[in-house]
């Protein structure tokens, strides 16, 4: 009982942050430099002094700033984030479009970064000087200094061009669209390959070390010797005591970094042209479109918010111990 | 003779015996960590390389790395030009040189502002506590909440691109990490004997905040300034890649970005400017980890 009214708080709490977000949002809009109704008037080619004190009235332009404010916000609650002028299409289609790819490669970046990462950090840990353990030391460096979006280009140069192994963007193959489902999910899977294993080569670094650390510490504890008194295999003991208390600081970690990993898909999407919300991002750059890139914003912020929900169930699930609240 | 021994500072007595206490003052002994640390001389050695050769280099190559100088895309070597020529015909020696400039002072300038705002919120927070605390607190979880480079990129993209606007941006986004771990620092340490003595003593809170509980939580702030060079230089990197860049002034990931379009044809436009930001980030993060051995006493004796 006490574990739902810590999610409802969790859920209020994210409600009222994604509230703030439109606050922010509608704030960098007032405070950015330039008038709102030139912008509409140099779209539709020029405009007179009458012309634009009409766009003012039909924007509400000229009503005060928290007037303003409520109108923006009661059109984000019906969906509403604006008018793209590039695309020529309302934001928030736009945007809904490209969710599900930026899910996928986000998704599964972070689970084969947390699944490897774990594995490798746990047999590091198993000899803390042997020979993996320096690899994993150094693998993590590597993570952490090489930009990311290079990397990815590194890896296009070397597996879409030279040994020519994967497509070198997209996310579909043409050719492939009208075959059935199986051959469409093999496709994906395709192009998903060297995205993936570049997005997840700066968190692989981090996991490895994080998990190599955290089992560490727990192989030195006391029910760790218990268990290995009382006869366990050694692999009992590994995985099934030790791991399942090394594990919680990763998945603490991997929930918090979310909105990190959020903005490493918006250079890897560029990179390899992937159709999400990232590279969305990146064209409404490229146009000037700053309603595309702050509903884009808005949308990443709400992905964030519901992450971190989903994170605090799970540590829930993991370790029944935990039953404190949203305070956390 | 006497008095000459005292003014200067030494404690030898007339027959030549040395009775003062060999006490090594913390910085010193810290210092003394980190130089026997081979991988963090390293990181030092090519710090220094890149600092000395973005600050010298234009006197000595003195290529504009925008001009024109030979043929797109001319293979490394070609007519003397030793990394070659990037989609435009412009010489990539001179872009590394020219580039690293804007790469340094953005990544130094950001580092500094995510750790003047990261400090003061979470010291505030970790000092006064109650409701100060819980709304910084408050703050800093949203920010959480916003990818960093998107709000980054919607920041310099509403309030156009230039140095000044880039290394703000960087450090509006990126401060929370510092926030959290100041904060944590000051709730441990506001707890101490000599705080509360400082306190009992009638210090004011800004004394006790700056001049008391700073300095003892200065080790693992330090460790972090180092490391947010890094992340600061990244995210230059990755705006400038995006197209995010001061046009006027080079930057190694304008010309990943802006050379990406001819990767197949080639390779060494795009590999340079990234070679030369892996190594600079590698350096500041060897530094880190050479600093966080030196300045933390628990990992010493492993």
């Amino acid at each position: 009982m006490q574990t739902l009214s810590g999610v409802g708080q969790r859920v209020v709490w994210g409600l009222i942050l994604l509230l703030a977000v439109i606050v922010l949002n509608f704030s960098l809009i007032h405070m950015a430099p330039g008038d709102p109704a030139e912008v509409i008037a140099g779209e539709m080619g020029g405009a007179t002094e009458e012309m634009m004190a009409s766009i003012r009235a039909t924007y509400g332009l000229d009503r005060p700033f928290h007037e303003q404010l409520l109108v923006y916000l009661g059109r984000v609650v019906q969906g509403d984030l604006g008018h793209s002028f590039f695309f020529d299409r309302p934001v928030t289609e736009l945007i809904v479009g490209r969710i599900m790819p930026t899910i996928i490669l986000v998704v599964t970046s972070l689970l084969l970064a947390v699944l490897v990462g774990t594995f490798l950090g746990v047999i590091a840990a198993r000899n803390p000087n042997g020979l993996l353990s320096h690899i994993v030391t150094v693998l993590a460096l590597f993570g952490y200094a090489a930009p990311v979006f290079w990397t990815g280009i590194m890896l296009l140069i070397l597996f879409a061009s030279w040994i020519p192994l994967f497509p070198v963007s997209g996310m579909y193959d043409v050719s492939s669209l009208g075959q059935g489902g199986w051959a469409n999910f093999l496709d994906v899977l395709h192009h998903l390959v060297l995205p993936v294993v570049t997005l997840s080569t700066i968190y692989l670094a981090i996991y490895s070390r994080l998990a190599r650390a955290s089992m560490l510490d727990v192989l030195g504890s006391d029910y760790i010797r218990t268990a290995r008194a009382k006869g366990l295999s050694e692999f009992l003991v590994v995985y099934k005591h030790a791991l399942r208390n090394a594990v919680l600081p990763i998945v603490t970690f991997a929930g918090l970094q979310f909105s990190q990993l959020f903005s490493g898909a918006v250079l890897v999407e560029t990179v390899f042209n992937w159709p999400g919300l990232g590279s969305l991002a990146f064209d409404s750059i490229l146009r000037r479109d700053s309603p595309t890139l702050l509903g884009i914003l808005f949308f990443s912020a709400l992905i964030v918010i519901v992450a971190n929900i989903l994170t605090d169930l799970s540590y829930r699930l993991i370790d029944p111990r935990i039953k404190t609240g949203a305070q956390g | 003779m006497t008095d000459k021994a005292l003014s200067d500072g030494g404690a030898a007595t007339d027959d030549g015996l040395d009775f003062s206490l060999k006490v090594e003052s913390p910085a010193r002994e810290a210092w003394r960590m980190f130089i026997k640390n081979g991988a963090a001389i390293v990181g030092l050695v090519i710090l220094g390389l890149v600092v000395v050769t973005s600050l010298a280099g234009p006197l000595i190559y003195q290529v504009d790395p925008f001009d024109i100088v030979w043929a797109p895309l001319s293979p490394p070597g070609t007519e003397g030009f030793l990394l070659g020529t990037d989609y435009l015909g412009r010489d990539l020696v001179a872009g590394i040189i020219y580039g690293g400039r804007a790469t340094l002072a953005v990544g130094a300038a950001a580092a500094l502002i995510t750790l003047v705002i990261g400090l003061t919120i979470g010291a505030l927070a970790g000092y006064y506590r109650g409701w100060v605390e819980a709304v910084l607190m408050r703050i800093t979880e949203f920010f959480q909440v916003l990818p960093p480079l998107l709000l980054a990129m919607v920041l310099v993209m509403l309030f156009s691109p230039s140095l000044t606007t880039i290394a703000i941006a960087i450090g509006v986004v990126s401060w929370t990490g510092v926030a959290r771990l100041a904060r944590a620092e000051f709730l441990r340490i506001r707890e101490l004997e000599y705080v509360k003595s400082a306190r009992a003593a009638g210090a004011r809170h800004s004394r006790i905040i700056w001049l008391v509980i700073l300095p003892n939580a200065a080790p693992p702030l330090i460790v972090t300034a180092a490391l947010s060079v890094g992340v600061a230089i990244l995210f230059e990197a990755g705006l400038s890649f995006l197209g995010l860049s001061d046009p006027n002034v080079m930057s190694w990931g304008y010309l990943i970005g802006s050379n990406r379009p001819f990767i197949l044809d080639a390779w060494w436009a795009v590999t340079w400017p990234g070679v030369a930001i892996f190594f600079t980030v590698l350096s500041v993060s060897l530094i880190g980890d050479g600093l966080n051995d030196a300045l933390n006493p628990k990992l010493r004796q492993r």
